[in-house]
């Protein structure tokens, strides 16, 4: 079992789904039930995985690899290491969470949930694989998904939702495809494999570019597949300006497939930013990451901020205080320090638990009163302390305090900046005064203040929902007390990606 | 220093109140529904007591030593070990710390036990507790972590619970509103925070010794001399980083304006927090790292003008409020500055030594307007207030004492801690006699703000209403018996920091004799001991002026009070009663600014990108349409053009289909005729 470990992570989801379509329709518990029990083996796959991988290793672990259309010179190659690792574990974990945050999903109970197990699946399935082509498809897989579940089981204006992530994310996917074919065509011989396409990567500084006038200026294929490859990414972390669809999706989407969105999908960017960009091009990304990725997250951080101290909608606020947020990650990355590199990471994964969280609290709130207008509520502290408790610990963690999760990877991030950008820094660091401003004006507005008369009779948090909640918050303290429980898995690989753009930087 | 003791006991000074935190947070509620409120009680004042016992330990461990011994650690597990970056969770204590473990767990201990009877009616009395268990955890950390990063966690966890505790009673928005602004105002000041660990930590990374340990940066500070960054001294530019965030935490300006409306939340509250403990958390953090202030002159300057206008300025505000507490949060302010401006003419141990005494008098004075308000049944106008001091005996004579000590009266602890500050103003090598002039100018000031409270409050007739009045009682004994102690504590605390002149009475200054192991001796300026007596003299007499005024004002009413605050068209007496402006000056350029901005940018999101987006699928949409109309009428045009004709033709044709066989004969005949006149007229 253990040597094809992540390949079955990847795949029950996709049995759970066979058998979830075999169900008779009708028998929606049943349905919940079996759904829930395929996202455990890749859970307690996940919590072996984590024991039993190997942290003082740089290189990939728990390979897979056979060819699959040798035509073409196709692998199955699936694999991890310490940039992946962290997101894998967050994948099983969110996936295993979701289904019982799901489980007040009524309409298409069957389909919902074979859709869910499916865009499991296909997350698990971007983030093993190490074959560029089989990394592409399983990109597609989850969007597909991802597309039916917001634009049927959506709010309102699901369909608009649904149609402008699908458009976004397929326009970054039509990039990518064509940077993929263009490294495929570069190499010699053709491959998709990661491994090969890092270790060619001298070949893309030389590799001439047809009707391109910029070649005295060093810069040119490299950097135009390196655009190519970040807008793609870009979309999805999402950075700014392409960062609209998020709020939208995220607004109409159903509770569990928000916390999927904002913890798992968005991490995709990053990660496929560290994955590709970073170890296939470290010139161009030397030349590209301070602009691209450290002055725009900056600019992320502020202004996702900002328009979320605007928003009226609470779902809206967290929805930008992700695109915030996401905007550490980009600004950690750009430091190639090792405090900001591993910040980057952890950052992933810490916002995948916090606005996890954060989501989950929206979707308690309004299973209840049916709205998510912030002036709507007030005084929910005095009819549901509990439920009150555990959120007021959600967005004190979203704000960093120290001693929860949230804090160490942003102190990382920042001082890592410190090094190579002190203006960012200050600059990121200044997001830190508006998010508090943010999330305790919406403290004040939903929880504190006189009892709102109409909701006086609103139940308290259910064990199940507590039971989707509890684990993340867990995690969070944990991580906040002792990092080294994630940072040990990623500093080695990091680091190695760290020595290999530094001798690149201007 | 070099050598400290390895303990393994100092953790449970800081760990106790967390243990009560987590147990009434996560328990209080069903236990005080079960069992009551003394349970609760029991498991919150608990580990505040243990802490203190564990705290005296401590202290006389230190004193077992030799004085340059005087350093335990306990470290332990590592917390973030990356690279460059490693950070222990290790809890140390010195001379320093020690003195403020004991002012932090006996006054806290103190104030827990008040808060028993002061919140007994109160519902979420569990959540109370927690919370304040909670922030004694928290800034137990504060003061014992040996490291920058670990007391950022005490630091910012203090204004969380201050934060939770002023908005305490959250069903008004007053409250929520004061706690709101007390983190937001404090954010500010943990950015500066922040950057300054930041700047410390890659400066020391510049020389291959990266730390973020107090001990490691005393330890190689000296190599950073001359380093700069941006033009400026990376000491210095740290170091004012810092004082950034210690005006946030510690109420000075520009960050001063969260604490007056921190009196929001209950008395003993104000009492712990935002009088004796948190609020010195900045004094504590110059102190702390007073070897890089030291070698940052520029820094101290800022600081020592700073703490001495935000003494006056706040002593200005509390010459005209009429709300209890609010005079005492101003008082707070102003002392403080007394505070900063020991420490920005590197006087530190004055600076503790006030530190410490203040903790007695303030908390003393808080508990007594608690005790008070909590009499008079909430009320807070001290217009409505008038005679207490013959239905509250215990309240009046400690409350009493308490101001005899703010207001500097000779042989109290107020007197001592006040004038060594002066008087290191004066003659510091980085004082100058302006300083210590401006200086007693405020002392007068606090001796005439602090008496018009205790006249008001305490003599003359009782202004309140019938209904009050009937019910005006002395609080209980939990609630008196702190208040003695912490007034024997406002006379007797600065006994042992006594200067050499009253050496005969007193013994020797051991206050600075127990410190000087942190931060070097006291000094002391050539032959000076009778220019210290004259100016504490000088000093006295500005005070008892100051008592002399408010006696006249308030006690004999023979001088009306219109007299100053018509001068000059009543204009500076409204400039203090309306506390300069800032509070409005903050809110329409800063709040207001913020929300501003936040609008534009979800107007660009929507009506800028949304636009793009949408109008490039709107444009595709429209393309596709037109397309669509080519294929429709142009593709489809043509298309159903050939089939129309074929349909046609063939119509035409069908006619020649006849199944006339004769007919197709002649056809076929004539065809072939045709063929062959071609063929003979072409054929050759």
């Amino acid at each position: 079992m253990t040597d094809h470990v992540l390949t079955y992570m990847t795949f029950f989801p996709v049995a759970g789904m066979v058998a979830v379509l075999l169900l008779p329709r009708e028998r929606h518990d049943l349905i919940r039930w079996v759904s829930a029990l395929f996202t455990v083996p890749p859970l307690l796959l996940a919590v072996w995985l984590f024991r039993n991988f190997d942290r003082a290793n740089p290189g990939f672990q728990f390979i897979e690899k056979f060819d699959w259309i040798p035509a073409y010179n196709i692998q199955y190659f699936v694999g991890v290491d310490g940039i992946s690792i962290s997101m894998v574990l967050l994948t099983a974990l969110l996936s295993f969470l979701c289904i019982f945050a799901s489980w007040g999903i009524d309409k298409g109970v069957k389909g919902y949930f074979a859709l869910f197990l499916l865009l499991d699946a296909g997350m698990m399935g971007v983030f093993v694989a190490l074959d560029f082509f089989l990394f592409y498809i399983f990109w597609e897989v989850m969007l597909l998904p991802m597309y039916f579940l917001i634009g049927i089981w959506g709010g309102p204006r699901r369909e608009y939702a649904a149609i402008k992530f699908f458009l976004y994310t397929l326009f970054g996917s039509v990039l990518m495809l064509l940077a993929i074919l263009a490294l495929y065509f570069t190499t010699e011989p053709h491959t998709f494999d990661m491994t090969q396409l890092i270790a060619q990567s001298d070949r893309y500084g030389t590799t001439p570019l047809p009707f391109w006038p910029f070649d005295q200026l060093r810069w040119g294929f490299q950097h135009v597949v390196w655009m190519a490859l970040f807008i793609g990414f870009a979309i999805k972390i999402p950075a700014f300006p392409f960062h609209t669809w998020l709020p939208d999706a995220h607004v109409e989407a159903p509770t569990a497939i928000s916390v999927i969105l904002a913890g798992v999908l968005l991490k995709m960017g990053t990660y496929g930013i560290l994955r590709i960009n970073y170890s296939m091009f470290p010139e161009a990304t030397g030349d590209l990451a301070f602009w691209f990725l450290g002055a725009l997250g900056a600019w992320n951080i502020i202004y996702g901020a900002l328009c979320a101290m605007a928003q009226k909608d609470l779902k809206k606020l967290v929805a930008y205080s992700s695109v915030s947020h996401m905007g550490y990650v980009m600004l950690g990355m750009a430091t190639f320090t090792p405090h900001g590199i591993n910040g980057a990471v952890l950052q992933m994964f810490n916002h995948g638990t916090i606005t996890g969280m954060l989501f989950l609290m929206v979707g308690v709130i309004y299973d209840r009163a049916h709205h998510r207008d912030i002036e709507g509520f007030g005084g929910v502290a005095a009819i549901m302390p509990v439920y009150t408790g555990v959120s007021a610990f959600a967005i004190f963690a979203s704000m960093g305090l120290p001693g929860l999760s949230g804090f160490i990877s942003e102190v990382l991030v920042l001082l890592g900046a410190w090094q190579k950008y002190p203006v960012l820094s200050v600059l990121g660091a200044s997001g830190v005064i508006l998010t508090a401003g943010y999330l305790l004006w919406t403290v004040q507005r939903v929880f504190l203040g006189a009892t709102n008369e109409k909701y006086k009779t609103m139940p308290e948090i259910n064990g199940r929902e507590l039971f989707t909640m509890i684990p993340l918050a867990v995690i969070i303290l944990i991580v906040g007390v002792y990092p080294s429980v994630v940072l040990d898995l990623l500093s080695a690989s990091l680091e190695q990606l760290n020595q290999a753009v530094i001798p690149h930087l201007g | 220093m070099d050598h400290p003791i390895q303990t393994d006991y100092l953790r449970w000074i800081v760990l106790l109140p967390l243990l009560g935190a987590v147990w009434n947070g996560l328990l209080g509620a069903q236990l005080q529904k079960r069992l009551g409120k003394w349970v609760i009680s029991l498991f919150a004042c608990g580990p505040v007591v243990g802490s203190f016992l564990l705290s005296v330990a401590a202290f006389q461990d230190l004193l077992s030593r030799e004085p340059e011994q005087r350093f335990l650690i306990d470290r332990v597990y590592p917390w973030i070990t990356l690279a460059t970056l490693n950070v222990d969770v290790a809890f140390w204590v010195d001379p320093l710390s020690a003195v403020m473990i004991l002012v932090v767990t006996g006054i806290g201990g103190l104030i827990h036990i008040y808060s028993v009877g002061y919140m007994h009616d109160d519902r979420s009395f569990w959540r109370y507790f927690a919370f304040l268990n909670l922030f004694t955890f928290a800034m137990l950390m504060l003061v014992t972590a040996d490291n920058l990063l670990l007391m950022f966690i005490g630091w910012e966890g203090v204004g969380l619970c201050s934060y939770a505790l002023i908005g305490f009673w959250y069903h008004d928005h007053v409250n929520t509103r004061a706690g709101n602004k007390a983190f937001l105002v404090n954010r500010v000041g943990d950015f500066g925070f922040i950057l300054g660990i930041f700047l410390i930590f890659w400066s020391l990374d510049h020389h291959g010794h990266a730390t973020v340990t107090f001990r490691e940066i005393q330890k190689f500070v000296s190599l950073l001399q001359g380093q700069e960054i941006w033009g400026i001294g990376v000491i210095t530019l740290a170091t004012l980083f810092l004082f950034l965030g210690a005006t946030g935490k510690s109420a000075q300006i520009p960050l001063h304006v969260w604490l007056p409306d921190a009196m929001q939340g209950p008395t003993p509250v104000s009492a712990l927090i935002h009088a004796a403990t948190m609020v010195t958390a900045g004094v504590y953090m110059i102190v702390r790292l007073h070897f890089l202030y030291s070698l940052a002159p520029l820094t101290l300057h800022v600081v020592a003008f700073i703490g001495l206008a935000t003494a006056l300025g706040a002593a200005t505000i509390a010459l005209t409020q009429t709300d209890i507490k609010r005079v005492l949060a101003y008082s707070t302010i102003s002392q403080l500055g007394y505070m900063f401006l020991g420490a920005g003419v590197a006087a530190y141990g004055a600076a503790i030594f006030h530190l410490m005494t203040h903790a007695f008098f303030k908390a003393c004075l808080f508990l007594g307007s608690g005790s008070v308000i909590h009499a008079m049944g909430g009320e807070q106008d001290m217009r409505n207030m008038g005679g207490l001091r013959r239905h509250m005996p215990w309240t009046f004579l400690t409350f009493t004492v308490a101001v005899l000590a703010i207001a500097g009266t000779p042989l109290t602890a107020g007197f001592f801690s006040k004038d060594e500050i002066l008087w290191q103003a004066f003659s510091s090598p980085h004082g100058t006699p302006l300083l210590w002039f401006f200086g007693v100018v405020g002392a007068g000031l606090t001796a005439f703000y602090m008496f018009r409270q205790l006249f008001l409050v305490f003599f003359g007739e009782c202004r309140a209403n019938h209904h009050v009045k009937e019910h005006l009682h002395e609080s209980p004994a939990v609630m008196t018996l702190p208040l003695v102690v912490l007034a024997v504590g406002s006379i007797v605390a600065g006994w042992i920091g006594a200067p050499a002149a009253f050496a005969p009475m007193f013994g020797p200054n051991l206050f600075a004799a127990w410190l000087e192991p942190v931060v070097g001796g006291r000094h002391e300026a050539q032959g000076s001991a009778t220019l210290e007596e004259i100016l504490m003299v000088l000093s006295v007499s500005v005070a008892a002026a100051g008592v002399y005024l408010a006696y006249r004002m308030y006690f004999k009413r023979s001088l009306s009070p219109e007299r100053f605050s018509s001068l000059a068209n009543g204009r500076p007496y409204r400039l203090f009663f309306n506390k300069y402006y800032v509070d409005e000056f903050y809110q329409s350029v800063f709040v207001d600014g913020a929300l501003k901005l936040a609008r534009v940018g979800a107007w660009i999101d929507e009506h800028i990108i949304d636009f793009i987006v949408d109008g490039s699928a709107k444009t595709t949409a429209f393309v596709s349409w037109l397309n669509g109309l080519f294929d429709n009428y142009v593709i489809d045009g043509l298309v159903n053009a050939v089939a129309d004709g074929t349909f046609w033709a063939g119509g035409k044709f069908r006619k020649v289909q006849t199944g006339n066989i004769n007919s197709y004969l002649y056809v076929i005949l004539g065809a072939v005729i045709v063929v062959i006149i071609v063929k003979l007229r072409y054929g050759s």
